[in-house]
């Protein structure tokens, strides 16, 4: 088993963000401790078709009750790839978003526009052999939030995906190509590089979209990337 | 889609918090509705699992005290053996759990079996029983790595080659779960302050 390469933090939000309020409080102060990666690091849960039932990737129909939700229907797509620029097959994608009109349908969510009786917000897939993942759902809407007096969210789908060992973990949202509210948004404004800020926003695809019916936007996610032990430094004993 | 480097490595994916829906996703249930046939990750173990049965629980800690009522904690462990399985075994064993901090009392509690020691790097001693854990939530920006560890593995942890590698034997102990009755052991998290629960850079 190879280890992981160190993650590069600069591509990362820090823990504390004054821009992002609740973070001042949640966010560790002290120096994370480095870690040479172990058995603990390197091995993590890998999932098949078998966890997942037939309608998981398809928000359009996997909650609706009396009719189909209300919204843009898109096309979200994309591969999984590791830093050194493979796909990753066979690797669990989750994803949940706001209805077309900003509100999640959880028991903690307040905001004035209405539950849709036929979303549920939440899906998954597992990628395929070229490390591609694909959905259907309905756009999301933006949705004000407590932290600034007037803070907006862009339209936003948030992602966890799993790579081959634990410490590949990542939780992320993705953005809308266009959205006037991306260059305001204060989570977005967590992460100090504006070239990884980017690199969270799916461009339309036009080419992926079904004409008639379904619009499509395209977003790549990439894991970090194993090297294998070239000297002698191994991971595991004997 | 994405340019590589001189080097042709690709830039890992920024994090984003998981916000205050993650339940909607990873564990709908908790966000109030049903909606897959399968929930993953309400169990690390099988009713055939062997091992000694054990529950883990705990709460998370803000910079003021308070605790923590939105996060999400996975779990990663080794069998009673001390193997890893990246896939469920015959008996049920996939080592892999995630459970919410309860909306009202922050606490969050995990049921499997207490893991065996897992080799070290090549030339380390074994590691003393632990579980990884992954803790993310709104204000949390970055997942958060930690490992639970067992107080009453006094001499595995004395010898444990993570926890020798934490400069300050005090800070040591905030990993390290006290038992509280036979197969009960108790975690608390502290994100900030006096008593910072180490984090690691995996
Ligand atoms: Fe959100």
């Amino acid at each position: 088993m190879n280890e992981f390469i160190p993650r590069d933090r600069d591509q990362h939000p820090p823990a504390v963000t004054p821009i992002y309020k609740t973070s001042v409080l949640r966010g560790p102060h002290r120096p994370l401790i480095s870690l040479q990666n172990s058995l603990s690091e390197v091995t993590g849960p890998v999932f098949g078709h078998g966890d997942i039932g037939p309608l998981d990737n398809d928000l359009i129909l996997n909650y609706a009750k009396t009719g189909q939700p209300i919204g843009e229907r898109i096309i979200m797509h994309g591969r999984v790839l590791d830093g050194s620029g493979r796909p990753v097959p066979g690797v669990l994608v989750e994803f949940w978003q706001a209805n077309a009109g900003g509100r999640y349908r959880h028991r903690n969510d307040t905001y004035v526009a209405p539950i849709d009786p036929n979303f549920g917000g939440c899906g998954r897939t597992i990628t395929d052999a070229e490390g591609r993942y694909a959905f259907r759902t309905v756009k999301p809407g933006p949705y004000p939030y407590r932290n600034r007096g007037n803070d907006w969210r862009p339209a936003h789908i948030h992602f966890s995906v799993f790579g081959t060992g634990f410490a590949q973990r990542l939780i992320t949202q993705n953005y809308f190509e266009g959205d006037p509210l991306i260059a305001r948004d204060s989570i977005l404004g967590t992460i100090p590089d504006q070239a990884a800020r980017e690199r969270l926003v799916a461009k339309l695809d036009l080419d992926a979209a079904v004409p008639l019916d379904t619009l499509a936007y395209r977003w790549d996610i990439v894991l970090r990337g194993s090297r294998s032990t070239l000297f002698e430094n191994k991971l595991e004993g004997n | 889609m994405f340019t590589p480097n001189a080097l042709g490595y690709l830039a890992e994916t920024p994090s984003q918090t998981a916000g205050p829906y993650v339940h909607i996703g990873l564990i709908p249930k908790q966000a109030g509705f049903d909606i897959f046939s399968n929930n993953l990750g309400e169990s690390p173990i099988g009713a055939d699992t062997p091992g000694e049965r054990i529950r883990i629980e705990g709460r998370i800690f803000d910079g003021t005290g308070a605790p923590v009522r939105d996060a999400l904690v996975e779990s990663w462990q080794a069998d009673a053996e001390g193997r890893y399985h990246a896939t469920p075994t015959a008996d049920g064993f996939r080592g892999w759990a995630r459970t919410g901090t309860d909306f009202e009392s922050g606490l969050w509690a995990i049921e499997t079996v207490k893991p065996g020691r897992v080799p070290g790097r090549h030339g380390h001693k074994r590691m003393a029983p632990h579980i990884s854990l992954w803790i993310v939530a709104r204000g949390i920006n970055i997942g958060l790595s930690t490992r639970l560890y067992f107080g009453d593995e006094e001499a595995a942890n004395a010898e444990d080659p993570v926890l020798r590698i934490i400069e300050q034997p005090a800070r040591r102990q905030t990993l390290i779960a006290r038992r509280e009755a036979p197969g009960h052991y108790v975690l608390d998290i502290h994100l900030q302050g006096e008593n910072e629960t180490v984090f690691f850079d995996i």
